[in-house]
């Protein structure tokens, strides 16, 4: 092996070489670091567009061929094909982005969180990044703010498709273009961004917890798309179990989007896990604080763990 | 401070009711290969694992230039291999450095000089799941070698290579010790030690049963005698050496003398009448002294196997 390459003297190398630059500096590196290892991941890529295509197929395509044939849309069973109409316009915007993330987006961004946070006890990664410069808290931020900007990411592609894919109709079937204001637009993406980063949260936590992706993602889907919705059905008929099922976090995430005009004008509960449970106020700071929460819990286990 | 890198005093690791490391107390200078030996599942990879930060004590300390493990101060300045290579799979090698690169806050470049270092810069561009186990290996000290550290920390660098892969991996780490970087090896081979370790720590069972340096622990050179009869060559090599200083074995008499004092006791044995077949200078090998060390402690579970 060449020794060409090493050039500087033992005692060149103390460490007041490279100056310390803090937990920040440390965080700023981590990012970077992350991502750079998510953007060239395939998976976050499959990942990203498996949720958009859900996204154009359900918000989209089926309630046009439904408008354009004349038959009963997707989860608008009874609705006459020309009240399908406005929901598939640029105005509608708003109310329609946040339509598939409490349950089917989020399921997806919780394997995102998941896989990024959990992949790296199996792969031995977490070991390597550690023994790196940044210390625990610092070194594991980098990888929340990633998936964070994954989110941001995966958020504002969404936004774009919408926008592009209502046009569209709107050309196609000769209406005129109405933009959505930009009050309620704004507001819809930042409840988009809180549900989608509140699952991938959840799945970051749900990773570092049982140290093995498979075992987390298998655990987040049976949360979010069976637990959930099974104790909301119990919580109907059993009174006190509602306490509970209206601050679970699908409950926020789904009463979020509900707020957000998700369900559709004629039927709120009309989408998959979009709900009218709680207002959007609350729902959207009990969805901020799940957040937090899960982030805090999540950084506190990386702080203290073994890593082995 | 100046001249020692890593200081441990009575470093504890208990797992349940398993003590895996038992007071561990140990010292590694500046510019010196360090090894740290062991049959595996004696605690050598927890210890390394306390001295990286990534495992807490249950008790003593642990002082990795003058900073606790864990600390910016230490881990900026170790680089280190710990219990084989972990990187991400779907990333090529020089990716996999570049991630590294990036949490180390340097530069791509430097990604690049350590793949060149450890000759892995013509396959830097495939992924790290289709590398060989070498290759994987190799990878790892390119990672290790990040940033330029004080203390290169490798342990069992050589596990899992084939002759020619444990050849290099050995001339690399001598060949960084040529330029007075500070490394600490672990290993279970002894041969491995013996060639390129300066000093050498002994462990067994979680603990620290020897720390000193290769020659220190071979001991003085001896000579071996092969005599008749033997009883004859016995009584007067103890005449010579001191009755201490001889030991009985299989094919001759063992005595700890200078070799300088060969002839006299070739004179002596000949005045007294003895056939002398042999008289050598013979060192122990490393390998003597650690199962002597270990023999004591070998009665709970055979060293050789665990984990």
């Amino acid at each position: 092996m060449s020794t060409a390459t090493m050039t500087s003297a033992p005692a060149a190398r103390s460490g007041s070489v490279r100056s310390a630059t803090g937990p920040l500096g440390g965080l700023v590196a981590s990012t970077r670091a992350e991502l750079l290892r998510l953007r060239k991941w395939p998976a976050v890529w499959v990942l990203a567009t498996v949720w958009l295509l859900l996204n154009l197929t359900f918000a989209y395509l089926f309630n046009y061929i439904a408008y354009a044939t004349g038959s009963s849309g997707f989860s608008n069973e009874g609705v006459p094909p020309d009240a399908l109409l406005p929901d598939l316009l640029p105005a509608a915007i708003p109310s329609v982005l946040t339509g598939g993330m409490p349950m089917f987006g989020g399921a997806i961004m919780f394997i995102l969180g998941a896989l990024a946070a959990g992949s790296g006890f199996g792969w031995g990664t977490w070991k390597t990044v550690l023994t790196q410069r940044p210390r625990r808290l610092p070194a594991f931020g980098g990888t929340l703010a990633a998936v964070g900007v994954a989110v941001v990411g995966v958020v504002a592609a969404t936004l774009v498709l919408d926008v592009a894919t209502s046009t569209l109709i709107a050309v196609v079937e000769g209406q005129s273009i109405v933009w959505p204001a930009l009050g309620p637009l704004a507001e819809s993406a930042a409840g988009a961004l809180l549900i989608f980063g509140m699952w991938a949260a959840a799945g970051v936590l749900v990773g570092v917890l049982t140290r093995s992706p498979a075992l987390a993602v298998g655990l987040g889907l049976v949360w979010s798309l069976v637990v959930e919705n099974l104790l909301r059905g119990v919580g109907n008929l059993l009174s006190g179990i509602e306490y509970v099922t209206d601050v679970l976090p699908g409950t926020a995430a789904g009463s979020l989007a509900g707020a957000l005009g998700a369900g559709g004008a004629g039927d709120p509960d009309g989408a998959p896990g979009v709900l009218t449970v709680l207002d959007g106020g609350p729902a959207a700071l009990l969805v901020a604080a799940y957040l937090v929460v899960f982030a805090a819990v999540a950084a506190l286990l990386m702080r203290h763990r073994d890593v082995v | 401070m100046t001249n020692t890198i890593v200081v441990t005093d009575r470093l504890t690791k208990r797992y349940g009711d398993r003590l895996a490391v038992s007071d561990v107390s140990l010292t590694v200078r500046s510019g010196e290969v360090y090894g740290f030996l062991g049959p595996n599942g004696a605690g050598k990879t927890t210890t390394l694992r306390m001295l990286l930060g990534l495992v807490r004590p249950t008790s003593g300390t642990a002082t990795i230039l003058g900073h606790a493990p864990g600390e910016t101060g230490a881990t900026s300045r170790i680089g280190a291999l710990v219990e084989g290579p972990g990187f991400y799979p779907y990333l090529s090698g020089r990716d996999n450095l570049r991630v590294m690169a990036r949490y180390q806050g340097v530069s791509d470049r430097a990604a690049d000089e350590a793949l060149a270092r450890v000759d892995l810069a013509d396959r830097g561009g495939d992924a790290f799941k289709s590398y060989s186990l070498g290759m994987k290996q190799r990878l790892g000290v390119a990672s290790a070698l990040l940033g330029e550290p004080d203390l290169l920390v490798l342990d069992e660098p050589t596990n899992g290579l084939d002759p020619a892969g444990m050849a290099d991996m050995r001339k690399l780490v001598v060949d960084l010790a040529k330029q007075g970087q500070t490394v600490l090896l672990s290993s279970h081979l002894l041969a491995e030690v013996q060639e390129i370790c300066d000093r050498v720590g002994v462990i067994a069972h979680g603990r620290l049963l020897a720390e000193s340096t290769v020659a220190e622990l071979r001991g003085a050179s001896t000579l071996l005698v092969r005599a008749h009869p033997v009883d004859l060559a016995l009584s007067v090599s103890m005449r010579v050496a001191g009755d201490d200083a001889v030991q009985l074995i299989d094919d001759g008499v063992r005595l700890e003398l200078p070799e300088e004092r060969a002839p006299e006791l070739a004179r002596a044995l000949v005045e007294a009448g003895a056939d002398i077949h042999e008289i050598r200078p013979s060192e122990r090998s490393l390998e003597d002294v650690f199962f002597e060390m270990t023999a004591d402690h070998s009665d709970h579970s055979d060293p050789e196997e665990n984990r």
